[in-house]
């Protein structure tokens, strides 16, 4: 029982810390200084710097979809309906969701491992002793940064999955070229298309917060930094795949 | 314009003008979840004099620096700064407060993604208004104080560890604050590295009037800060064997188990290890 007591205080506090922060991030988003250097750096770093290996996962994940989903549509003779699925999926689901676990790998390690060690060799506090809040010059940031980056990696995914998924279909599944992108097109509603837009924003969210909460929480030198990494990595996957339900639950209530 | 000390009210910079209380605390108590680290603790740092904190690692030495920023909060006691009561006081208002402030941090602590110009004139760039070209001033003209001129523009990375502390100084120093607090500055640097680091705390010291803070347990240096001065000697710095009254104005402090143990001079300090056992064992 002791046990159980201790790691729900410590679950608790975790979570007290990160509804703190957040509401310090909000708090720091309306009110003066701003650090536009670093939103912009940031900005740049999570955005562009994630855009090659979201190209790489969107496209391979467009052809593989192709390929799979016209084995099974054959089975029906409707191998010309291979772009209906794939545009349905990719836009709704696996944009998101695989754009999402991308960036948690690679910018919610990032952000936990940059945060974790400024933590452990004190450039925090010499932040705060220079008089600088490090909500305001590396939180928000990193925030804003994340919120806005992922929704445009979405799109790029979804849209180089189905550039992918013409390439198979047309090379490999012999259906011609319009009768895909007419499917492409028939295959999604309005709905569809914001799911696709609202959720990444969400996702986007999670990942870059998680990562600085548990970047500024770290403690314990160098194997610190390397437990907060790893930690990171492996809560924004879990809470990717966990709001990407939530969310889109809410959004069927909500729109369909 | 050139780069100016913190505006203060008039009266203030009466009552805190030299021999003034510039940093009280007044029996501060703190505990880390059940661990007692500062138990009642009370002393003054009066303006230009310099207080020098020894104890063994965990005795509360680092975190006295702390509260004094306001990165920590006591749980009792009473906290002043430039006049001003600290340990209640809300974030924003501790900036204005770090404005007077100086902190020189273990190992440096230097941002390493920015270039020591940017380190160095960090404050007067992000969080001031003074131009440019000023700054870059003041930037050349305190790197010139801990002789490091030529290094303006490498990485932190490409400094020695001696290096990073003293560029460390020159960043508390930018903005001209009144008090100087250093966390072990020397510990870890050979004996002659430690040497500079104790002459760019005493230079501060006696030509630039700051007030200073020493957390450490290297004892060496320790005395050696107490007891010497810088004297302008023509266009050369010498630094000599302070007169009494001078070595007076450096204050030993001894934590132990969360208390003072031992507050004096460096004289009584030593007369003090001949009686206690403790603090002879520091001090051999």
């Amino acid at each position: 029982m002791p046990f159980l007591q201790s790691w729900l205080k410590s679950a608790l506090l975790e979570v007290q810390e990160y509804v703190l922060m957040v509401g310090k991030v909000a708090r720091a988003s309306v009110t003066r200084p701003f650090y536009f250097r670093d939103i912009v750096e940031q900005l740049e770093s999570i955005g562009v710097g994630s855009l090659t290996v979201v190209l790489l996962t969107g496209m391979f994940t467009g052809m593989v979809l192709a390929l799979q989903s016209g084995i099974t549509l054959d089975q029906f003779g409707a191998r010309s309906m291979v772009g209906r699925l794939v545009s349905a999926s990719m836009v709704k689901e696996l944009g998101p969701v695989l754009t999402g676990l991308m960036v948690a790998g690679r910018v919610g390690s990032g952000i936990a491992a940059e945060l974790g060690s400024m933590m452990v060799t004190e450039q925090i506090a010499a932040l705060r002793a220079l008089g600088t809040d490090p909500v305001r010059k590396l939180v928000l940031p990193r925030m804003l940064a994340g919120l806005f980056m992922v929704p445009l990696l979405t799109v790029v995914s979804g849209g180089v999955g189905m550039v992918g998924a013409w390439i198979v279909t047309v090379t490999q599944l012999k259906v011609a070229s319009s009768v895909y992108w007419n499917s492409v097109v028939a295959g999604l509603y309005i709905q569809d298309v914001w799911m696709g837009l609202i959720k990444p924003f969400f996702i986007g969210f999670t990942i870059a917060s998680i990562g600085c909460h548990v970047g500024m929480r770290t403690r314990g030198g160098t194997q610190g930094v390397g437990r907060a990494t790893t930690n990171a990595v492996v809560a924004a996957s879990v809470a990717v795949i966990a709001v990407d339900f939530l969310v889109t639950k809410l959004l069927i209530a909500i729109m369909y | 314009m050139a780069i100016q000390q913190a505006p203060r009210a008039a009266l203030l910079d009466e009552a805190l003008g030299p021999g003034g209380p510039i940093v009280v605390f007044d029996g501060v108590s703190l505990a880390f979840d059940d661990k007692e680290i500062l138990r009642s603790v009370s002393f003054t740092l009066k303006t230009g004099h310099t207080k020098v904190f020894l104890g063994a690692s965990g005795a509360g030495k680092s975190t006295i620096l702390r509260l004094i920023l306001g990165l920590l909060k006591p749980d009792a006691g009473r906290i002043f700064v430039n006049g001003e009561r600290i340990d209640d006081m809300k974030e924003d208002d501790l900036m204005k407060v770090r404005g007077d402030l100086g902190m020189v941090f273990q190992e440096g602590a230097l941002f390493d993604s920015l270039t020591v110009r940017e380190n160095v004139g960090y404050k007067l760039f992000e969080e001031s208004d003074a131009p440019l070209d000023e700054v870059n001033r003041r930037v050349e003209e305190v790197l010139g104080f801990v002789r490091l001129a030529e290094f303006i523009d490498r990485m932190p990375s490409e400094l020695s560890g001696g290096q990073r502390r003293r560029v460390a100084i020159a960043r508390a120093m930018t903005a001209k604050p009144r008090i100087l607090l250093y966390d072990e500055p020397t510990t870890g640097l050979d004996p002659i590295t430690s040497l500079t680091i104790d002459e760019e705390i005493i230079k501060l010291r006696d030509i630039e009037g700051v007030s200073s803070i020493v957390v450490t347990h290297q004892l060496r240096d320790a005395f050696f800060v107490a007891e010497h001065m810088a004297v302008q000697n023509g266009r050369e710095l010498v630094f000599e064997r302070s007169p009494p009254a001078k070595a007076d104005e450096a204050e030993f402090i001894m934590l132990k188990d969360g208390g003072i143990a031992f507050e004096g001079n460096a004289t009584e300090l030593r007369e003090a290890a001949a009686k206690d056992g403790y603090i002879e064992a520091f001090l051999s």
